[in-house]
């Protein structure tokens, strides 16, 4: 039973059934201070669902980015695709935009002054 | 629980392997956007939990089940993986059912000849280490 679907398995490897550990994505859902119990098939679909999030910001990413040319993706590319796109909105805190000191230093200037003029 | 702050990480190289299989061939992806990545799978599972868990609570239930994982998914707006989801869901209860079939059937079998053969006792060691007989419910998603 298991031979005939050993190779087959070899062609697909993306689909595979899942790769993360369930007990690492247990842990992270227990964290959460209400949640008290998850069922089996809930936690199968979190941790299916956290793969399938994990492939679509990469991709996202990469064909957002300006890394398209030379094959690469940066931290950039993820950080404008969580400010541009409206389903990854809630990455914005913890994928903030990367900006020079100097140029923060001088939008709290240029805030400064509007509020001055007010 | 969670003791410390790497629990709640997911491995790195599983991460990794994920987005490499996902982008074309040979993008060179930077170390901090693994990370990033990686940070944002795990709010992601967190943000996922605490969605679905107001769907539980809403019904009344104290256990978080399938369906308000996939109610999250759609309040998240990622009905994209609803699909995806379901069958794995279907790919994956299958594979339960088999097992719990199987362990079913072998238990009924140790039953009616408890006392015979050494033979048939290899037999069954090794069809339990086939509990996350997987193997067919893959071809499953290959045919969908």
């Amino acid at each position: 039973m298991s031979a005939n679907t050993a190779d087959k398995d070899n062609n697909v490897s993306t689909n595979k059934n899942i790769s993360l550990p369930i007990s690492r994505v247990r842990l992270i859902m227990k964290s959460s201070p209400d949640v008290s119990n998850i069922n089996q098939e809930a936690l199968f679909l979190t941790t299916k669902a956290t793969e399938l999030f994990v492939q679509y910001l990469a991709v996202s990413s990469f064909n957002n980015g300006s890394g398209k040319g030379s094959k690469s993706l940066s931290y950039s590319d993820l950080a404008s695709t969580a400010e541009e796109k409206d389903t990854f909105h809630f990455l914005t805190d913890i994928l903030p935009k990367k900006i020079l000191a100097g140029d923060y230093l001088k939008t709290l200037e240029q805030i400064e002054d509007e509020e001055a003029d007010i | 629980m969670a003791e410390r702050p790497e629990d709640l990480n997911l491995p790195n190289a599983v991460i990794t392997r994920i987005i490499k299989e996902a982008l074309p061939d040979g993008v060179n992806v930077s170390k901090e956007a693994r990370r990033a990545i990686s940070q944002a799978a795990s709010v992601f599972v967190l943000y996922a939990t605490s969605c679905a868990n107001n769907f539980a609570m809403k019904a009344k239930r104290k256990t978080l089940n399938a369906a308000d994982v996939l109610a999250a998914m759609e309040e998240m707006e990622f009905e994209r993986f609803l699909e995806p989801l379901r069958e794995a869901l279907e790919v994956y209860k299958k594979g339960k059912k088999e097992v719990s079939e199987q362990k079913r059937k072998e238990k009924e079998k140790k039953e009616t000849d408890n006392d015979k053969s050494r033979e048939e006792e290899d037999d069954e060691e090794r069809m339990e280490e086939e509990p996350e007989a997987e193997n067919d419910a893959e071809e499953e998603e290959v045919e969908n």
